[in-house]
């Protein structure tokens, strides 16, 4: 037969470059987003610079940007693994981008990849940007660099699972709002502004179940009392990530 | 040239809670070739594609897509399809261009993309987002990137669905297109004159059966439904008409000088008839036939509108 334009050659790509293409897409589109910008960037520097600056908020001893920037970076970890991956899924799924995936070359597990990979690539992003702001205003980080990886992998892990679930499992509205609801009330009550201690002692002890506080309260026990590995809230964040990722593996709805 | 069909279909049975979707659906697509499947909104068709394209399983039957099964075989399979859903399928805040480039590098060789958009007439879309794009660039869209990976197969769900005709024969140029390069298509439809245009095979689903199969051309041959009428003196002997024509033919005098003959109605009919009437002194005018369209097949067949 002859070659015509449009004469089969199929194949798919080799899957690292499906998975390098998916991440560089799925990233593009969320940096472009007005939205998960304002969420993802601008209120994390802007809770940081602003209370770091303005004595409104009573942070204990200490400098008070040494209190708000592991704050500021387990906000900007929970805006981007839970709420705009909830609400960029939630929406993904609506407009049946997910389902039409679904028909491509590219495997499942590559999609999340791809989205993993998305995820940890703006995070490293915003929290270099979070740290610059951070040092501008005099942030003395102490302890190991490392023991705060593993505590925002495993947040994000943890925060992933949970967007993902609510992105799989409500409409595409309801998750946008429920999202934002969550983040809103996290950032208030997670111990990412307002320290733990301002809470009543049997609040507290239930607010420290929460993901977000493990994280806040994680990175704050090493980058500003330079603690070892903080291991109780490593494993609050590690039991989060298992539920979470088991429900959204369980429940999560493809179309 | 293939030994297995584009799709074949056997005994398809879907249910969703208690209402069928399919009920023995039996279908072939030849390799190769355009198929179209006809039916009104809720026939079963868009059901019949999500199957093939290994979306949903069916409670019963088999499926087998360029002799692989959609579900079990799915890796190997994708790539060699290309998908356009009924809608949607794009990221919203993507723009046309973005996301093409994005469906050829999930494939080994892709086609041109910037050609594609031309060729598409996406190029004016620019930065423009999905999501407020006109229906009829999504549309343009969702096909571009149905086809960008050089599938074997492409499945279509209402390619032309509320597009405006312009649109819609650009739709048609390029799916004739990939016809002629070797790639199979099959489609589903509710506008008659579509399959019509298109289609080397039409299957008519009805409440999730296969109806009829058949080229266009077969399906509006034959039946009582073919008609040709003309005009002449009145008070001819239709009688001695009848005898001139073929078994199974009518001709009647419907009102004075006007006649319709119905029946088979072949090229050797009509010059029987010319013939009869050149014999007769008759100078036939307003000669005309009507045949079949696909709209009455399906109306004899279902007893329904076909867009009802």
């Amino acid at each position: 037969m002859s070659t015509g334009v449009y004469t089969p050659r199929p194949g798919a790509a080799p899957l690292s470059r499906m998975i390098a293409a998916q991440a560089a897409l799925e990233t593009k589109l969320l940096l472009r987003n007005g939205e998960q910008l304002l969420l993802t960037v601008i209120i994390p520097s802007v809770v940081l610079a602003l209370f770091s600056a303005v004595d409104v908020i009573d942070t204990g001893a200490g400098e008070r940007v040494d209190f708000l920037a592991p704050g500021a970076i387990a906000l900007a970890v929970l805006a981007t693994s839970f709420t705009g991956q909830a609400i960029g899924t939630g929406f993904d799924r609506r407009y049946g981008v997910l389902k039409r995936l679904g028909a491509s070359p590219l495997p499942r597990f590559a999609l999340m990849a791809a989205k993993t990979a998305s995820v940890l690539l703006t995070q490293i992003l915003q929290i270099a940007l979070l740290s610059v702001i951070a040092a501008a205003l005099g942030w003395s980080p102490r302890g190991n660099g490392l023991y705060a990886a593993v505590l925002i992998l495993l947040a994000t892990a943890a925060f992933s699972g949970l967007g993902l679930l609510m992105a799989g499992t409500l409409k595409a509205e309801a998750t946008l709002a429920a999202a934002n609801l969550v983040f809103i009330i996290l950032m208030v009550i997670g111990g990412v502004l307002v320290p733990l201690a301002k809470f009543p002692s049997a609040v507290q002890s239930l607010l420290e179940l929460l993901p977000i506080t493990a994280l806040s309260e994680g990175l704050r026990d090493v980058l500003q009392h330079g603690a070892g590995m903080p291991w109780p809230e490593a494993g609050v964040l590690a039991v989060w990530a298992v539920v979470g990722l088991g429900l959204a593996a369980r429940f999560f709805r493809w179309e | 040239m293939h030994s297995t069909p584009a799709v074949e279909t056997t005994a398809l049975i879907k249910r969703y809670g208690d209402k069928t979707a399919l009920d023995g659906l039996t279908l072939t697509a030849a390799r190769g070739t355009v198929t179209a499947l006809l039916g009104p909104n809720g026939a079963g068709k868009t059901t019949t594609v999500e199957i093939c394209e290994g979306y949903r399983r069916p409670d019963a039957g088999t499926v087998r897509v360029l002799g692989l099964d959609p579900h079990r075989d799915a890796a190997a399979l994708r790539p060699r399809i290309g998908v356009m859903l009924q809608e949607g399928g794009v990221y919203p805040g993507a723009r046309a261009v973005e996301m093409l480039r994005h469906m050829a590098k999930l494939h080994a060789h892709p086609l041109d993309t910037d050609a594609l958009i031309e060729r598409l007439g996406l190029a004016s879309t620019g930065r423009t987002p999905f999501r407020r794009l006109s229906g009829g660039q999504k549309q343009r869209l969702a096909l571009a990137t149905a086809v960008v990976g050089r599938p074997e197969l492409v499945f279509l769900d209402e390619p032309t669905a509320g597009l405006d005709p312009q649109a819609r024969h650009a739709t048609w140029d390029l799916i004739r297109e990939l016809r002629a390069d070797g790639v199979s298509v099959i489609l589903t439809t509710h506008y008659m004159h579509e399959a019509e245009e298109l289609a080397d095979a039409v299957a008519i689903i009805d409440e999730g059966r296969l109806v009829v199969h058949g080229t266009p051309e077969e399906l509006c041959r034959g039946g009582a439904e073919n008609t040709m009428r003309f005009s002449g003196r009145p008070g001819l002997d239709t009688a001695s008409l009848l005898k001139a024509l073929p078994s199974r033919s009518a001709a009647v005098e419907l009102t004075a000088g006007s006649y319709r003959v119905t029946g088979d109605i072949t090229p050797e009919l009509l010059a029987t008839v010319t013939t009869w009437c050149a014999q007769n002194g008759v100078l036939p005018d307003r000669i005309t036939v009507e045949r079949r369209t696909l709209e009455d097949v399906f109306l004899e067949l279902t007893g329904k509108e076909l867009r009802a």
